[in-house]
This record gives structure tokens, C-alpha cells and sequence, in this order.
């Protein structure tokens, strides 16, 4: 981050100190104006009267009641330049991978939106190779859509599978909380695949101050809607993991007295997290930023504030769960969407796609009824053990995360499962379909 | 003017010292270089006024000047709005330049160069009071009055009404004089504060005409009616907004406002990029024609997005002043409360449940109120029928939003979760919604003025048979396939048939989003017919049998051209099927 200026200010009396803010005696001093509390990165987030609070970034530890205090007179801001493609940053911007510094144009990070009229309705489908998405949760560039996950689940191993696979011109990785393990994990991924020089990385780690990760995402999207705006280019922004970041937002609110609502939560989440994710667009000149997140869950509870919410704003979700009778982690068919599939769905893919989608989540949820009556010690009928049959070949032939087929073939494997265990009127099929595709 | 300095910044709340009057939502403008941010008065304590800002606060500082406006928030109202798209603010979003929407630039809602050729309705010796109709322009063919300005207390008379021709929104069309004598010049255009209701008219009769939707779950079940009120809560991704959109497309209705608040700008692009194309099958014109959007997405200043839904109101009661039929939709109203809620938060005023502010539910219900049919002063009727969405947190019906809607709406279209899970769409729980409408004997009378006398008792049997399948099925499920009478199987399959045939409907399919009242009432008959059959089943195995083939035969009458061949051949089948169980066939579809 630009931290010279031209014009300061300095003061050296703290007032207040709690974990995430502090506050002193300042005068001039604007609205979410950066300053350097004994020179720890902090942003001015309240003003009454005289009275300035700044949040401290990376921690107050250590900070004196008569530390320096410099206001920079900006709000937070960047370098971009075709530069930053195959660098690692911190949350700051500043370059972790022993590299030279960004030359380039500065902007302010967290900018103003897209005027919607001048988005363009997503039209590119996103393939994956992966059926539990392609074929029933289809990605479009422009999307935003998150993982949820517990925390054992191999959401970064799935999430970086996607997005080598993806044909994105630039990946952006905004990792908020993310282990060192992890971090090596996406570095060596990217390595390996030779995609180096298409990604850009923002990384604050477990190590990192958690306050610091808010800065993430800004610095991120500002990247990328340099690259999609500027250049052109399809831009895939990875964020993991948002619960995270949400956490911090909730230190941070705390901390100022905010009232919370529920989980503890700031009453603005929704605004804050939207305001990220509505960060995905498809520009009109043909760049496009899509944005795939990672939202851990607790104890798969998705009515928790921050999947809640995150819900309401992102344009689907993709639920992985383990299904023990196959011993894989798939792509849950119930709890998962993606709300832009049916732009490209029968469209851009065989025109069966739609249907037989949906006969086959129709089949999966009666299997799930004949499950629990087994459960429950009933007998089954013969249509009840049909439809396990086929859900245990559709959980491991399509919805598993390991599935690296083209969408042609995973609609013919639909089919085939359709007709080894189904009569063709117990599909609600349309019959055109029927009559050309059934096997 | 009254002017100030801020002395206080939180996030979009700003404390500003003033030196003069100010009032309650009066607009004031904080003067930052050379951009002005607009903000609204929201609390005034001794010599200190709290303003919401409309936009990013960043760089404002103690110190910085204000400027107030002596103005409401207002709209502009005259002819040009439809076909619009603003932002909660009403600036024309076409208007503005570049990609991304900077701070503290505005643009004009109407377009003052456009020439409207108007047609005189008063003329000169008329005795005219606010909202009486001068004169008339076609606006997208529609016919678009043009009113005394609704700000106009008292009587005036007509001094001159200008010749049919073509005129300017900010030409003189009409000149009227008060009882002091004085002439009072009025034009195309006119202001109105969007926080105060537009009363221009007679009375407020109870609706009873139906709201063709062509949604079967909601003209079949749970009606809504002209000038009626509803809502449609439910988890995120359950369908609200596929469900809001399929009634800003099909529902019969001659304006169609659509407030997107604080969701999604993806779903406001689908109605930009889809509307110009699709057409209005009643009268063949494109659906842009008759719409405006409202879009204060979720990215967008939330100040703006409380506003949003009063800009979308106030246009609909513009709207409906004229005598037309006005459907306002607004997705989601939980955002415009979480707006509420942010700032109330901020002003540290003593929260309600989930730190929702005390008044909510007061503040609902008055919004609400403003829908409804009209008598207007000259007798003739217009109507704003309301629909909203409610979004609540964690899906759980018991929250603040939820209930203070329920309380200020007649219908409730609940989307259940579990419905949408397993693909059952639109996901209108049967059980938990009603349409209060189905009580009113208005309603009924109109309808069997409409020769569609059996529509409600259709309605009252329907949910019968959903009510006994559920138990049904409960007692399937706790005592097992074989452990309930047979009769059982048939009661969970009959609420199956008209789960499958008549709730569910594809609102990506051509032929199956829109199902017109004629096809509706063939549909539920063929079904109440089968539901009403008495059939032998010897074994619980054969009733899913039977009645799996007659949904699937069904389901193909469903997405086939109404009284097509394919149609009449699906229904042959239907009937096979039913007289090979039974012995007797069904009645066949009328042309
Ligand atoms: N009638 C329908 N026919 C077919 N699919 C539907 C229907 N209704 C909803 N869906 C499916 O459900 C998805 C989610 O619907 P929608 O976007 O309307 O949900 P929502 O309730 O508005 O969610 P949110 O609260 O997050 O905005 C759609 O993208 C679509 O795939
Ligand atoms: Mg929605």
C-alpha cells in the first residue's frame, strides 16, 4: 500500500486503546482517512467532533499511549499494473515473495459500483469438469458463489481444482485466515501447473493479524477490475474464507460500541458482504470478474448470520458434503444452486439438460424418503429400492468432486442410470426428450 | 437557506451543527470540493440534525459545509417514467455516464426534450381540485393523464386548457385560477414528497376483482386481487425472486413497477436484457413498455435503498391517480428493514427484536396501507396492488420482518425450504399460505360474474385434499407402506396430483410459465374429477402406480400448447387411464 504523502499530520496523545481501535484528539481529518499509529497502518472509522477513532489494522498491541499518529490525508489505495500477474502480497500489498515493488497506476481500493445498466446479462458458461457443478449447479462468468463447507472438508483443494480448470485470463487469490499449509498448497498448485504468471495472490495467514484481512477482498477486486476493466480480461477472484473475514468485521464492530444483531454479527453484514460480492460483473468490452468464495460453516449450520447472509447475496452456494455409503465428498444435489445456470443450461449445453437435471435431484430426494423409511425399520417397495440403487451410482458417477468429465458425457451417463433402474414414465420427462435421448 | 458544518462522522450517519431551521426528511447537500453528497434529515436534537448520507462519506470531515435544500425528498411525476430505469433515488440510470456510478452525480428523471402530444380532457369554467385530469398524452400507447399537480390545496377553475398538440413536460397546458383569483400556470410535470401518501381520491373500497397472474399455486389457491396486498417470504433461494419476476411478466396488470431493493444487480440485468423482448400477451406490446424499474442494488448506498421502495410507491400512486392498474413489486422489503435497522443501530435509539428499530411494525403497516383500489374523485377506479418479498434470517418465520408484513397484508405466499430442495417449484407451501381473499363474498360474487362461479369451493376442496394427503402421508411415514388402510395411499397420492399438476409449475418452460384463468379452471377440474373418483385398489403398490402415469400425463398436458393435439392425446391418456381403473371417462375441454 501507498503510504507516502505529501501533506500530514501529526498528533501524539491516544486517548483510548481497546484491541481493534483507538482514539485521540484530531482536527481536519476525513472519513476512512489512513493514518500510521506508531507506524501500524490504521483507518479512520468514526468522527465526533474532535474525537478520531482509527482502526488498527494489523493490532494495538504495543501501541503507547503516546505513540505518533500520522493522518495521510487518502483513503487506502494501490498500484496496479500488468505487473502484479504472478506476485504474492499481503494483505497491505506489500510483496512477500522477495520481489520488487509494484510500479503503476494508483487507485483507491474498495471503489464505487457497476452502474447496473451497464453490465452485460452473463452469458459464458464456466466449465468445470466437475458434474456435481456442471451439471447441476452451472457456473457463468460474472457469477459470485461461495463454497459451504465445515472446516475438515477439501474446499481449497476443490476451489483450486476449479479454477486451473476454469480458462480464466487472471486468478486472483484473496486468502483471509488461510493456514500456511493451505497457502503452500495454492502456491504449489499454481506452480505446478505452470499458472503462475496468470495469478495475483493477496494472503493474510493465520499468523497475520485477523483486522488486517478486511483489506483482503478491496485489494483483490481492485486488481481485478484493473485487469477486467482495464484489460479486457475473464478475471476469476478466489476468497477464502469469508467467515473470516466476517469475524474481523465482528472485532471490529464490537469494538465500537456497534449494537450486534444476531450471532454477534454487525447489524451492516449484509451490506458489507454484498458490497464484495457484487463485485462480479460481465462488462460489456468482454472482461468479466467471477468470484467463487469459501464460507465455513459450523456444524454444517447454514442458518448461522454469515451463511445466512451470504446466501441472500451470492448467486448460489455449492455444498460439499461427504456421502458415507460411496466413502466421497460430493457436490450435495439438495442445498446446492447456482442461480445463473439456467442462462446457459440447454443453451450453450444439449437441450436435455435442464430436464434431465431435475429428474435426477427429483429421483436423488426420493431415494432420501426411502432411505429414512429404511431407517425407520419399514419395508421398502420395489420403487423405493430402485431409487437407492440409482442413487448410489448417480453419488459416485456424477456427484462426486473427483469427476473430470465434459457436460455431453455426464448428461449420457444420466440417461444411462435413468434407464437402468426406472420406467420412462417415472421420470415427468418431457416426452420429445424421452423419445430421442432414452437409452 | 439554512446552512451548517458536520461535526460528526459514523459510517453514513452525519452530525451536522446548522444554524437555521430545518425539518424532519428535509434534503441537505454536504459539500465536499467539487461533488455535493445528498442526505436526508432523520433526527434533529437542540441544535445538532443527524443526516443519512446518500452515498460513500469517505474524506468528509468535522467542519465540512452543508447546505439544506428546504425540500423533501421528492420525486418528479409526468409522462417519460415508464420504460425508465432509476436508482432509488429516481436518477435515470441511462442517463449517467461511464461504467461505474460516481459519487454525488445525478441525473433527470424525465426527459425535458421529448415533445408529448397532448389532448385536452378539461375545459375552460371546469371546477378542478388536485389530481383531476387536464388533459391526456399517450405515453407508450397508455393513456397518461395529466393532473392538477397533487401538492394543490382547494378548488380552482379552469382559466384555459391548451389545443391538442405537441408539448414539452415543461410547457404550459393549462392555466386554472384559485379563489383569490390568482392563475396558476400548470405543466406536464409536478413533485411530490415520497414519504407522504398520495390521498387524491374518494375512498378505498375492498378489492374484488381476481389478478390474473397466470401462476396456477396463487389464481387457483390463494388468489390475489386488484388492488390487493401480499407477500412472499422465504430462505434465500427458495424462489422469490424466479416467483416476482413471473408476475412482473404475466400478471394483468396495465403499469408494472419493480423495486429491486438491495438485491442482486444480475437479476435487475435479467429484466433490462429480457424485457425490451418479451411481449405482453394480452396486448401484444413489449413488457418494457409498461414497466419501471426501480434498482438500488445491494451495492449501492443504503440510505438509497430505504428510499427506493417510497420512489416505488409514489410512482404508483401517480399511476394509479390516472385510473390505471398499478402492480407494484418490491424485493426484498427485509433489506429496506435492514436500512432501517442500520441506521436506527447507528443513532443508538433503543432497539426493538433483533435490534430492529421499536416502530417496525408501524412503519410496515403505513407502507402497505398506501397500496389498494381506488375510487378517484371522478369516480372512476385505479388500483396498486402490492406484492413484496421478505427475506428472513436464517429462513425462520418468527422474525421482526415476517410478522409485522403478515400483519399488514392479506395474502401470504410462504416458500418453504423443503419444497425447494426437492425441486417443487414455485415453492408455495400449501399449508402455511392463504389468501384472505378467498373470503370475501365480493370476490366471489365477481367471480361468478366471470361465469367462474366454482372458482373459490375448487380453491376450499384443493386445499382440503393437500391437508388430508399431508396427514395422510405423516401417518405413511410413522406407521409404515403397510401398516395404514389403502385409502390412506389414495389420499397422500390425490394431494400428489395436484402438487405435480396444479402447484407445480416450470417458469423456464415457454408454455408452462403462463397459464391463463380458462386454462386453470380445466386443469383443476380434470383434477378435482380424479381426486372425486372412487377407485378399487386392492394393494397400496398400485394407487402410486396409477397415479404416477396420470401425473406424468398430465405434467405433458401441462407443457403442451392448451387444446393443441399433443394436448388432447395426453389427455386421452388421462382418460384411459382413469376409465380402465374405474369405467368411466372424464369430462372433455370445452373450445
Ligand atoms: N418456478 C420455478 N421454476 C424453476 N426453477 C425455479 C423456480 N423458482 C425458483 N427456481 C430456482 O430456484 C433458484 C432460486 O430462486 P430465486 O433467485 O428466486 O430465490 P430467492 O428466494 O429470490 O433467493 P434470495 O433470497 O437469495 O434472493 C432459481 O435460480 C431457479 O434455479
Ligand atoms: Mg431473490
Amino acid at each position: 500500500m501507498e503510504i507516502t504523502a505529501t501533506f500530514q499530520k501529526k498528533y501524539t496523545q491516544i486517548e483510548d486503546i481497546n484491541k481493534a481501535t483507538c482514539t485521540l484528539r484530531a482536527t481536519g481529518v476525513g472519513n476512512e482517512e489512513l493514518a500510521l499509529v506508531g507506524n501500524k497502518l490504521s483507518q479512520v472509522v468514526k468522527i465526533i467532533g474532535d474525537k478520531v477513532t482509527l482502526q488498527v489494522f494489523s493490532g494495538t498491541e504495543g501501541i503507547f499511549t503516546d505513540s505518533e499518529v500520522v493522518f495521510l490525508g487518502k483513503a487506502p489505495t494501490m498500484k496496479v499494473s500488468e505487473d502484479l500477474a504472478g506476485r504474492f502480497f499481503n494483505a497491505m500489498g506489500d510483496p512477500i515473495d522477495g520481489g520488487p515493488s509494484i510500479d503503476g497506476e494508483v487507485r483507491e481500493i474498495g471503489g464505487p459500483s457497476v452502474n447496473p445498466v451497464r453490465r452485460l446479462q452473463p452469458n459464458k458458461l464456466i466449465a468445470t469438469g466437475i458434474a456435481g457443478i456442471d451439471l447441476n449447479n452451472t457456473l457463468v462468468a460474472g457469477q459470485k458463489i461461495p463454497f459451504f463447507a465445515d472446516p475438515d472438508q477439501p474446499y481449497n483443494e476443490v476451489m483450486a481444482n476449479v479454477a486451473m480448470r476454469a480458462k480464466a485470463d487472471k486468478i486472483i487469490l484473496g486468502g483471509m485466515g488461510l493456514t500456511n499449509d493451505d497457502y503452500l498448497y495454492f502456491k504449489s498448485v499454481f506452480q505446478n501447473q505452470g499458472a503462475l504468471d496468470r495469478i495475483i495472490s493477496f494472503v493474510n495467514t493465520t499468523q497475520n493479524p485477523p483486522v488486517e484481512r478486511l483489506l483482503i477482498p478491496d485489494m483483490a477486486l481492485t486488481a481485478a477490475e484493473y485487469f477486467a476493466v482495464d484489460k479486457n480480461e475473464s478475471v476469476l477472484v478466489l476468497l477464502t474464507d469469508m467467515t473470516l473475514f466476517a469475524d474481523a468485521l465482528s472485532i471490529v464492530s464490537n469494538r465500537m460500541d456497534q449494537i450486534p444483531s444476531k450471532d454477534s454479527m454487525p447489524g451492516s453484514l449484509y451490506s458489507d458482504l454484498a458490497r464484495i460480492y457484487e463485485k462480479a460483473v460481465q462488462f460489456p468490452n468482454g472482461g468479466s470478474i467471477t468470484i467463487i468464495a469459501v464460507t465455513t460453516l459450523s456444524e454444517g449450520d447454514i442458518t448461522h448470520a454469515i451463511p445466512d447472509n451470504t446466501g441472500y447475496i451470492t448467486e448460489g452456494q455449492l455444498f460439499l458434503r461427504k456421502d458415507s455409503e460411496i466413502g466421497k465428498v460430493i457436490v450435495d444435489p439438495f442445498r446446492s444452486l447456482s442461480r445463473l445456470k439456467q442462462l446457459v443450461i440447454g443453451k450453450q449445453t444439449r437441450e436435455d439438460h435442464p430436464q434431465v437435471m431435475n429428474a435426477a435431484v427429483r429421483l436423488y430426494a426420493d431415494a432420501a424418503n426411502a432411505r429414512t423409511k429404511l431407517e425407520n425399520g419399514f419395508d421398502l417397495t420395489d420403487y423405493d429400492s430402485r431409487t437407492l440403487a440409482f442413487a448410489k451410482e448417480y453419488s459416485n458417477e456424477l456427484l462426486a468432486i473427483d469427476v473430470n468429465v465434459v457436460v455431453e458425457t455426464m448428461l449420457n451417463k444420466a440417461w444411462e442410470l435413468f434407464s437402468r433402474h426406472f420406467q420412462k414414465e417415472e421420470l415427468g420427462l418431457k416426452q420429445e426428450l424421452i423419445d430421442k435421448y432414452w437409452k | 437557506m439554512t446552512t451548517g458544518k458536520v461535526t460528526g462522522i459514523i459510517a453514513n450517519l452525519v452530525m451536522v451543527e446548522v444554524n437555521g431551521p430545518v425539518a424532519q426528511n428535509e434534503i441537505c447537500y454536504l459539500v465536499l470540493g467539487e461533488l455535493k453528497l445528498m442526505a436526508e434529515v432523520i433526527k434533529i436534537v437542540g441544535s445538532t440534525t443527524y443526516v443519512q448520507v446518500f452515498d460513500s462519506t469517505r474524506g468528509v470531515q468535522t467542519g465540512t459545509n452543508v447546505e439544506f435544500s428546504g425540500d423533501l425528498l421528492e420525486v418528479e411525476l409526468g409522462p417519460g417514467i415508464l420504460s425508465k430505469n432509476y436508482d432509488g433515488l429516481q436518477n435515470d440510470l441511462n442517463k449517467l455516464d461511464g461504467i461505474f456510478l460516481q459519487r454525488g452525480v445525478s441525473s433527470s428523471p424525465l426527459d425535458a426534450d421529448k415533445k408529448w402530444n397532448f389532448k385536452p380532457i378539461a375545459k375552460s369554467g371546469d371546477t378542478v381540485e388536485a389530481a383531476s385530469w387536464l388533459g391526456e398524452v399517450g405515453e407508450n400507447r397508455l393513456p397518461h393523464k395529466i393532473m392538477v399537480p397533487f401538492k394543490m390545496e382547494g378548488s380552482y377553475t379552469v382559466k384555459e386548457v391548451k389545443p391538442e398538440d405537441e408539448y414539452q413536460i415543461y410547457d404550459t397546458i393549462a392555466v386554472i385560477t384559485d379563489n383569490n383569483g390568482t392563475d396558476h400556470n400548470i405543466t406536464m410535470s409536478q413533485k411530490w414528497p415520497v414519504k407522504l401518501a398520495i390521498k387524491a381520491y374518494n375512498n378505498k373500497p375492498r378489492p374484488s376483482k381476481l389478478l390474473e397472474t397466470g401462476v396456477r399455486v396463487i389464481d387457483s389457491l390463494n388468489p390475489m386481487l386488484e388492488g390487493g396486498t401480499g407477500f412472499i417470504p422465504g430462505p434465500f433461494g427458495c424462489g422469490k425472486t424466479v416467483l416476482q419476476h413471473a408476475l412482473s411478466k404475466q400478471a394483468d396488470a396495465d403499469v408494472v413497477i419493480v423495486a429491486a431493493c438491495g438485491e442482486r444487480a444480475n437479476e435487475v440485468v435479467e429484466i433490462f436484457w429480457e424485457f425490451p423482448t418479451l411481449v405482453d400477451y394480452r396486448t401484444g406490446r413489449k413488457l418494457m413498455e409498461r414497466t419501471t424499474i426501480i434498482a438500488n442494488t445491494s451495492n449501492m448506498p443504503v440510505a438509497a435503498r430505504e428510499a427506493s421502495v417510497y420512489t416505488a410507491m409514489t410512482l404508483g400512486e401517480y399511476y394509479r391517480a390516472m385510473g390505471l392498474r398499478v402492480l407494484l413489486l418490491a424485493d426484498s422489503t427485509s433489506r429496506w428493514a435492514q436500512a432501517l435497522r442500520e441506521m436506527s443501530n447507528r443513532l443508538e435509539d433503543l432497539p426493538g427484536p433483533d435490534a430492529f428499530p421499536m416502530d417496525l411494525s408501524a412503519i410496515i403497516a403505513n407502507f402497505y396501507a398506501r397500496a389498494g383500489i381506488v375510487e378517484l374523485n371522478n369516480g372512476k377506479p385505479g388500483s396498486i396492488t402490492f406484492i413484496g418479498t421478505v427475506s428472513p434470517a436464517g429462513g425462520n418465520l418468527k422474525e421482526p420482518v415476517t410478522e409485522s408484513t403478515k400483519k399488514a397484508t392479506r395474502c401470504f405466499y410462504a416458500l418453504s425450504q423443503q419444497r425447494a430442495d426437492s425441486k417443487r417449484y414455485p415453492a408455495i407451501d400449501p399449508g402455511l399460505s392463504y389468501s384472505k381473499y378467498n373470503e370475501y363474498p365480493e370476490f366471489q360474487e365477481f367471480m361468478k360474474s366471470q361465469e367462474l362461479e366454482s372458482w373459490v369451493d375448487n380453491a376450499n376442496l384443493m386445499t382440503n385434499y393437500l391437508q388430508r394427503g399431508k396427514e395422510a402421508s405423516d401417518q405413511i411415514n410413522i406407521l409404515g407402506d403397510d401398516g395404514v388402510p389403502v385409502g390412506y395411499h389414495v389420499h397422500h397420492w390425490r394431494a400428489e396430483l395436484i402438487d405435480f399438476v396444479v402447484l407445480q409449475q416450470d417458469a423456464f418452460d415457454q408454455i408452462d410459465q403462463m397459464c391463463p384463468l380458462k386454462r386453470q379452471k380445466y386443469m383443476v377440474e380434470k383434477v378435482l374429477d380424479i381426486c372425486s373418483a372412487e377407485f378399487d385398489f386392492n394393494h397400496f403398490e398400485k394407487v402410486g402406480e396409477l397415479f404416477k402415469k396420470l401425473i406424468n400425463a398430465m405434467k405433458q398436458m401441462n407443457y403442451s400448447e392448451y387444446l393443441s393435439e399433443d394436448f388432447r392425446k395426453y389427455e386421452g391418456e388421462v382418460d384411459i387411464l382413469v376409465s380402465e381403473f374405474q369405467g368411466s371417462t372424464l369430462t372433455q375441454a370445452s373450445v
